[in-house]
Parts: structure tokens; sequence; C-alpha cells
């Protein structure tokens, strides 16, 4: 399945990633309306450090220990491989959040549930939109087997 | 291949995703003393809390049997297993013929001594969704409620029924509360934002007689109450294996493929022993994670597929009124603190490894630090410096960071 990766060598750590990230996940039209004075909860997120810059977000990994640990069976994987929450059943415990060895799933900005990246799917968009505006390609989106 | 598990919850749930991955022909029968369609045990709280209704607390849905194969049979108790014969003896007087079994009973609450228990009409145990829907019908807003046991299971219930009655008091005999998972300035923490929303705690103390709506105390204190609910900790349902002559000692004993030492017979979740990594040592891990990697490396190998548990370590995960605490691994060794407010974070290390962690109010990206522990990064590959204040990957060298955010490719 495509998975995103991150280059790091090519993140300047602009974190417009993340702005398109809630944007993305608002379901607003306009971006000043969907984000402007308001405290985003991106699913991505960029660390920074001292030159060094790399965005986060769900590996779909194998192991899936979110998902094996999920109490709600609220996380699961879909027949493609990616990772899904159903935020209906996810009950806000966190123990998801306890066994992300990446930290790429968290609180959502309510603090009710549990978030994370589903490669915009859930947002009705072709490809993820961190993927589609990062300005230097250090977020890509591919099918590496 | 004639499967058949014993036990319908996450272990089970598990072993049945474990088998098809090896077998997708073999026939699986379920058996479950419960009458309900698998649901994670943790719910019952979040129920009565209203979080979850009863739409959303299915752990599969029903596709997901029809899919699998799978045979329920559900109200159905196991009373035997005839190893000789292969054949599990139900109390309705069935037999169930199997080639590979699984014990997956998990546990059942421990009820503590108490003089005069039987005289007390509304009490309740907090395990299943029947204990749940049960203290649901008892619940009014005018009852006050004592609850024995201030562990998980005592302080999920309070959090499920706080709002739904009249008042509740807590006792136990730990000088703490959550005393498995908290240390003493974590746990007073979470008491006094416990205390604040009008909880009352009588910890250091137990109820050594009851009448019908109150407990005499062994301090001498008297509490009224209208319900009572034990949840003074569990004990591993292990009968079944140990009856049939199989190896037990706390928890039914098992090797990594999680065979017990009957022959064809498997054993996974809270009922069994596996290795606590963090703690070096052999032990009940009672934590639903670690019971759905158990299930699925059953399910696998009772499919003659090879997969191995290694073990591992207590994490958990627990909230109260939004204010969230998690914790993992062992408390031993230096320590690093850092404290807020109702904030509160303490790691702790040794011999160049992260051993674990009590994080209130403060969880995200609790898992890097879980990753730490289990996987025994030396810390001195590390920036743990940087990783004391801040679980990011940025503390992993390069290559690493590659490897995780990148499969390896630059």
């Amino acid at each position: 399945m495509k998975r995103i990766y991150v280059r790091e060598e090519w993140c300047l750590g602009c974190h417009l990633c993340e702005y398109e990230c809630a944007f993305a996940c608002s379901g607003e039209k306009n971006m000043v309306h969907a984000l402007k004075g308001k405290s985003i909860h991106p699913r991505i997120r960029v660390e920074d450090g001292t030159g060094i810059h790399f965005a986060v977000n769900c590996r779909h990994c194998t192991d899936m220990p979110c998902v094996k640990g999920c109490i709600a069976g609220a996380l699961s994987r879909d027949e493609h491989g990616m990772v899904v929450i159903d935020k209906n059943k996810c009950v806000g415990c966190y123990t998801c959040v306890t066994l992300c060895p990446y930290g790429a799933i968290m609180p959502d900005g309510e603090g009710k549930a549990a978030q994370k990246c589903m490669l915009c799917t859930d947002n009705g968009l072709t490809e993820p939109n961190c993927v589609k505006h990062c300005p230097n390609n250090a977020i890509v989106f591919e099918d590496r087997g | 291949m004639n499967y058949v598990l014993i036990g319908n919850s996450t272990a089970a749930t598990y072993a049945i995703e474990g088998i098809r991955s090896v077998d997708k022909e073999g026939s699986i029968t379920v058996i479950s003393e419960e009458s309900c369609p698998a649901y994670g045990k943790p719910l019952i709280s979040y129920y009565l809390y209203g979080k979850v209704d009863t739409a959303h607390l299915d752990y599969r849905t029903p596709a997901f049997y029809e899919r699998m194969g799978v045979t329920l049979m559900l109200g159905e108790k196991a009373t035997k297993i005839d190893a000789k014969k292969r054949t599990v003896l139900l109390a309705s007087g069935k037999k169930v013929p199997y080639d590979k079994l699984l014990v997956a009973t998990g546990s059942r609450p421990f009820l503590p001594p108490m003089e005069g228990l039987d005289r007390v009409e509304e009490k309740f145990t907090f395990m299943t969704m029947e204990d749940a829907r049960a203290l649901e019908q008892a619940l009014s807003p005018q009852k006050k409620v004592l609850i024995v046991g201030a562990g998980l299971i005592g302080l999920k219930c309070l959090e499920g029924i706080l709002d739904r009655v009249g008042g509740v008091t807590v006792v136990d005999t730990a000088p703490r509360i959550l005393p498995s998972i908290l240390d003493e300035e974590g746990a007073l923490i979470v008491q006094r934002f416990l205390e604040e929303r009008g909880v009352t705690f009588l910890l250091g103390d137990a109820a050594a007689s009851l009448e019908a709506r109150c407990a005499h105390l062994k301090s001498g204190k008297s509490v009224e109450f209208d319900i009572l609910v034990v949840a003074a900790g569990v004990r591993p349902n292990v009968e079944l294996v140990k009856e049939a002559g199989g190896d037990v000692n706390r928890g039914i004993a098992v090797n990594d493929r999680q065979e017990t030492s009957i022959e064809n017979v498997y054993a996974a979740g809270d009922n069994c022993e596996s290795y606590d990594l963090a703690a070096k040592e052999t032990r009940i891990l009672a934590i639903l994670p670690n019971a759905a990697q158990q299930g699925l490396v059953a399910g696998c190998c009772m499919a003659g597929g090879n997969a191995h548990f290694a073990g591992g370590i207590p994490v958990n995960a627990i909230g109260f009124f939004g204010l969230h605490v998690a914790t993992a691994g062992v408390y031993v060794g230096e320590s690093y603190v850092e404290r807020s407010g109702n904030s509160y974070k303490k790691l702790f290390y040794s011999d160049n490894v992260l051993k674990g962690y009590i994080l209130v109010d403060k969880i995200e990206r609790a898992g890097i630090y879980t990753s730490l522990i289990r996987d025994m990064v030396p810390l001195d590959s590390i920036d743990f410096e940087r990783v004391k204040h801040d679980p990011v990957l940025m503390a992993f060298p390069r290559e690493t960071r590659i490897e995780k955010l990148s499969g390896g490719r630059r």
C-alpha cells in the first residue's frame, strides 16, 4: 500500500503540513475560516531540533500495537493495510497513546477520543494533504511494497 | 482441524485471527459463559459513564465471525477438559471435541472475607457487562455507594457511577490509591483531583464487618451505604487446566508458544503467566494488549504456524474525568521528575535502560517511552537528556530516525 515517508534532509521545519492537515481534517472549505484564531490539532506533527526537522504521523506499521491494545475495538486495519480509527467507538482511554512507538496517535482537539492519520481517506481527498502541500517534497506518498 | 476456544474476550478474538492467518479451513468454535457478543472488558465503566452506548460495544462486527467461519456457543459454561479424549464438557451436558484447545478464561473478582457480606442486599462486583448492567439498575441519585478497592477496577467503576449516585466512598487496605501503578506522589494528585469532585477515600483501612447498609471498618469508623461494590482484586481462572493436570503457578504456566503442559491445550490472556521484560520475571501481566498478543501467538501456533511471545511489560492508561494517567514498566533505579500543578512525570532508569514511567496529565507520545522500556534501548545510544523532557524521535540517531520514518531510505 502507499504510505507516507518523510525525508528529513529536505524538511525546512515550516510546519505547513500541520496546518494543511488541520485544514483537511476540519471539513471547512476555506483555510482561513478553518484555522484563523484557533488552536490546531493536526495528526501530523513536526519535530524541531538544531538544524534538523521532520514530520511524524502514523506509519501504518504491521505490528499495530495501537490496534492490539485498543480496549474498544475502535482501531483496526482495513483491507488495504491502513490503520483506521472509528471515532464512534473510541472512548478516549488513550491506551493507544501509551503503545505507539512513534508517538503518532494522540488525543483529539476535544480531548474525547484519539486521532490519527488516515492518509486523508476520511476527508474525501485523493492524496494526503500534507504531501500535496509540502513545498520541498520532504513528505512523500509512495508504494514501496 | 477442529479448534475450540474457551472464553470470548481479547485473547480469544486474537486467537481467531491467529488461527486464520495460517489455516483458512479448520472449524473454530468459541465457548463463552457470557451470552452477549465479545466486548472490550474495560468498556464497562465507559458504558456507565455514558461514553459508549450499546450499539458501539461490539469488539468485532458480526461480519467478522462470518468471515472467520466461527461458531459461537454463547451462554455455555465449560466445566471440564478431558485431555485424553480431547473433549470439553459443558455445564449444559454438551461435549465439545477438539483437536487444539485454547483456554482464554480470564479472571474473576476476588471477594475478600468480610463478615456479614451475605446481609448486604445491593452488592456487586465489576468485571463483566452483566455486572455493569446489574449495577446500573441499582443506581439512583439518592443512593450512597461504598467501593471496596481503590485499584484500577474500583476507580474506573467510581468514574462510571459518580455522577449518577448521591455519593461515593472508597476504602482500601493500601495507603494510597492505584497502588499497583502509582507512587505516593502520583497517587496523591489523582486522589485530590477525585476528592475535589466529592469522593471520600478511606485508605489504609478495610471493611471488617458489614450490616445491610453499613460497613464497620478496622479503624473503628462506620460507613453507611446503599450499594456495595467489591473491587478488591482478581483471581485468574486456572481451574480447568489445573484439574486436567496442567501446570499452574499463580497463573497457568505456558511456554513462548502459549502451550500449557497439556498436549494440544494452549492458554492466553489474564489467566496465564508471561515474562515481564522490565521486571525480568515470570508473572501474570493482566493487561489487554498482552492478552491480544498472547492470543495471536496461541492461535498461530495452534494452526501449526511459527510464532513466539517473548514477553511484555506492564502498560496502563487510565483516566478520570479528563485527568489522564499513563504508566509502564517497573519503578526501580534512578529517577527523573517533573511536576507542575496536576501534571507529574517520573521516569525510572538503571543499567543504561529506561525501566518505567509514571505520567499524570502529561501522556502525549508516552508510547515512545514505552518502546524504550520494551526494546531496552541503551540510553547512551540516544539523547536521553532530551527524551527526559520530551518523548521525541529526534533523540534517536539519524539512522534510526530514517529507519522509523522513511523505511530506511533517504
